[in-house]
């Protein structure tokens, strides 16, 4: 039983204080007698909320284990708070079958969160075929996506927004149009020029989140716009959500905290896909998360090694991990007063599970007891000896943050906590 | 030495490494090319060696193809008598793989006082300042800044000019590939010149006005009036992308010939940072004109080179 909290629950119009209580591995309903030999947790101050749920995170296992592994990478999760996370298929081999799923799947049995597998939407991501769309389903998949690449034929992508569908298999598309984004290493604009590299143009993004639209559009169709990082993006999601078009999409605590200019000094740890955008593109992403046009925070935690990281910015891969500083980084928003603290539990967690089809999003009795509970008061410096990934790659390290995850469970069991 | 003695006086440069003008205070820029100006004379004597740098290591470490501007660093050193070595990307371990951090590890593990970098990638020699001990001066870095250049160039137009405040220059080409041209741009306002730039519009990257230049909309209302009209390599090695249909119409719409330079001051010089493609950019009437200063410029090279590796000699 968790003591003393502030139960914010918005899918059931709840915000109080009280207790919440787990009995047998599921939320109890209000008003249940708690059972004698019940074990009381006292989180005063904190907030008790449905456990959060990370729809984009690379967990690089099967076949990039030096960089994170299932084990690892959930363990990154729940310290973040996360109770679930849907990880991407762009591992060594591609998750196109359900061999592979099946892996993932074995392997997080011994993980300190849910992993719900994201299937390839072509064979090896390679955007000629569509994968096995209803075995990868069967296997455990909750969505397909290429991501790392978009889908450039859009006579496949039309198909696999039809077929998808048919398997009740969410599309999350990275919209990147790669004639205009060959070569380049940031975001196009001043910075880019005082650099010296070649930059990236947000038209890159907006052209190929159209064709994603207007597919879902023509064919009615579900699509989920992963990553979003500019004003025209955003731009375009709002009218086309307008029209009625069945869209939904996602941000990064990074797109919505830094912009290029965090990339001075070469900081490969400030270099992905896409990348950081202008401050304009950073306030129009944030005017998404609060007008609902962006439905859900996720992290594209994307671990890579000394080896990616240490070299010439040109050459280093693409990536940040972000398991550990999305809560912080979101509470960030909450002090502001640019979205409230209902608004971040629908960005963490009810919109991803509704977007994924999965359950959690809600403390409503009788549900699998996964909860996160944090503290949003507590100071910390993130340091490099905090970090629970495997890697590094962050550009906020050395950055002093408020707020984080005190105690996360799932199915009533305690994957992670920390003394108070 | 007598312009030893000069030089200890008088301001406290505290640089260790060139890395780029960006780096450069006013005061910096003006002192490197005073020291400039007295170092110059050397090259003119008889016995072209001065023991300033004798018994000191410096490596040219060139991962770009390169004639001029690592003879002229190589020169620079010997005529200081520092004891220089050339390394080249084709002869070096990076043909076998090595990362540029070990490269660069293993060469300060022998011990070099200075060494003089050229890369392909923007912001490698300020990796380098990372991982080792030597001073590291920049001699080109992708399209990011090629800081020996920008200081000749400022040096050539205020020997000939006597200043550089309030004098228009115009830098046209490709802008958007050129470190020669970003070195330029930042030293040339920081010391109180009017920049303006032109060339094909998709070679003008973003963001040119809020580094101080003007982005003209024509050859002729770029030019009107320079008092220096200098004009960029078309680098077809550094294109990825159909940036301009041809060379000829190049020529036709962007190179400096006689007619369209008539439209600068009468007294305008005319330069380039080589090698030039003769008729693509500039005319060959233009580059072998009496207004062309381009000579001056290689000259002025090593005189800078020198300065840079004295000045940073002090402080590695």
């Amino acid at each position: 039983m968790l003591q003393n909290g502030r139960i914010i629950d918005p899918d059931n119009g709840v915000d109080r204080q009280g207790d919440l209580l787990i009995v047998g591995g599921r939320i109890a309903a209000v008003g249940t007698p708690p059972p004698e030999d019940v074990q009381t947790v006292d989180v005063g101050g904190c907030w008790v909320v449905p456990g959060l749920i990370d729809m984009h995170v690379h967990l690089r296992e099967p076949g990039e284990e030096y960089k994170e592994d299932i084990e690892t990478g959930t363990r990154a999760a729940a310290a973040g708070g996360f109770t679930a996370v849907a990880c991407m298929p762009n591992t060594r081999p591609v998750n196109d079958c359900l061999a592979v799923t099946a892996l993932i799947l074995e392997r997080a049995t011994r993980g300190s969160a849910r992993v719900y597998p994201v299937g390839a939407i072509s064979r090896g991501s390679k955007g000629e075929s569509l994968a096995d769309f209803g075995e990868m389903k069967e296997a455990g998949a909750v969505a397909v996506s290429d991501d790392g690449m978009p889908v450039v034929d859009s006579q496949l992508m039309r198909r696999a927004l039809e077929y998808a569908a048919d398997h009740r298999l969410t599309v999350i598309s990275h919209s990147e149009e790669l004639s205009l984004s060959r070569h380049g290493v940031m975001n196009e604009g001043p910075v880019s020029t005082r650099l010296g590299l070649k930059g990236v143009p947000a038209a890159a993004e907006a052209i190929m989140v159209y064709r994603d639209i207007a597919l879902a559009e023509y064919t009615g169709r579900p699509v989920h716009i992963a990553h979003v990082s500019t004003a025209m993006a955003t731009d375009l999601i709002r009218a086309a959500k307008a029209r009625g078009v069945q869209v939904t999409a996602e941000t990064t605590p990074h797109y919505f905290t830094l912009t290029d200019e965090a990339v001075q000094g070469y900081n490969t740890n400030a270099k992905m896909n896409p990348p950081l955008r202008s401050e304009a593109d950073r306030r129009a992403v944030l005017q998404g998360l609060v007008d609902g046009t962006l439905d859900a925070v996720a992290t594209d935690h994307a671990p890579h090694s000394t080896l990616e990281k240490d070299v010439e910015f040109d050459l280093a891969a693409n990536g940040v991990i972000g398991l550990e500083t999305a809560v912080p980084l979101t509470l960030e928003l909450v002090r502001q007063g640019v979205i409230d603290e209902q608004q971040f539990v629908r960005l963490l967690s009810v919109n991803p599970a509704r977007i994924l089809n999965v359950p959690g999003g809600s403390l409503s009795a009788g549900r699998p007891a996964d909860v996160s509970v944090i503290d949003p008061a507590e100071h910390f410096v993130y340091t490099a000896d905090s970090v629970m990934s495997k890697s590094r790659n962050t550009p906020f390290l050395g950055r002093s943050m408020q707020g984080r995850a005190v105690m996360t469970l799932v199915d009533g069991r305690v994957k992670f906590s920390r003394p108070r | 030495m007598t312009f030893r003695h000069s030089m200890t006086t008088g301001y406290n440069f505290t640089q260790k490494h060139i890395l780029g003008i960006h780096h450069l205070s006013v005061d910096d820029i003006d002192f490197i090319l005073k020291t400039a100006d007295s170092f110059k004379e050397i090259s003119t004597r008889a016995i072209k060696k001065v023991p300033t740098m004798r018994g000191l290591t410096v490596i040219n470490l060139f991962f770009e193809p390169s004639t001029r501007t690592r003879l002229s660093f190589e020169i620079a050193a010997k005529r200081m008598s520092a004891d220089t070595y050339n390394i080249s990307a084709t002869t070096s371990s990076a043909v076998k793989g090595e990362t540029l951090i070990d490269t660069a590890r293993n060469i300060s593990a022998m011990k070099p006082d200075i060494i003089i970098m050229r890369h392909s990638f923007a912001g490698a020699p300020e990796m380098l300042t990372r991982y080792i001990d030597a001073s590291v001066i920049n001699a080109g870095d992708g399209s990011h800044e090629h800081p020996s250049q920008g200081l000749l160039d400022m040096m050539t137009v205020r020997e000939h000019k006597g200043r550089l405040e309030g004098l228009k220059v115009t830098i046209v080409g490709d802008i958007l590939h050129s470190r020669v041209a970003r070195s330029d741009l930042l030293g040339f306002t920081r010391m109180g010149a009017r920049v303006f730039v032109y060339g094909p519009a998709t070679m003008i990257p973003p963001g040119l006005e809020e580094l101080g230049a003007t982005v003209c909309s024509s050859l002729e209302e770029a030019v009107a009036d320079a008092d220096v009209v200098m004009t960029l390599r078309i680098q077809k090695e550094r294109q990825k992308d159909p940036l301009f249909p041809s060379l000829r119409e190049y020529a036709q719409k962007y190179g400096i010939n006689r007619r369209i330079l008539d439209r600068a001051r009468p007294d305008a010089i005319v330069m380039h940072p080589g090698p030039i493609n003769r008729g693509v950019e500039l005319m060959p009437d233009v580059a072998d004109g009496p207004r062309s200063v381009i000579l001056d410029q290689v000259t002025n090279g090593v005189a800078v080179r020198m300065a840079l590796l004295y000045l940073v000699m002090g402080n590695t």
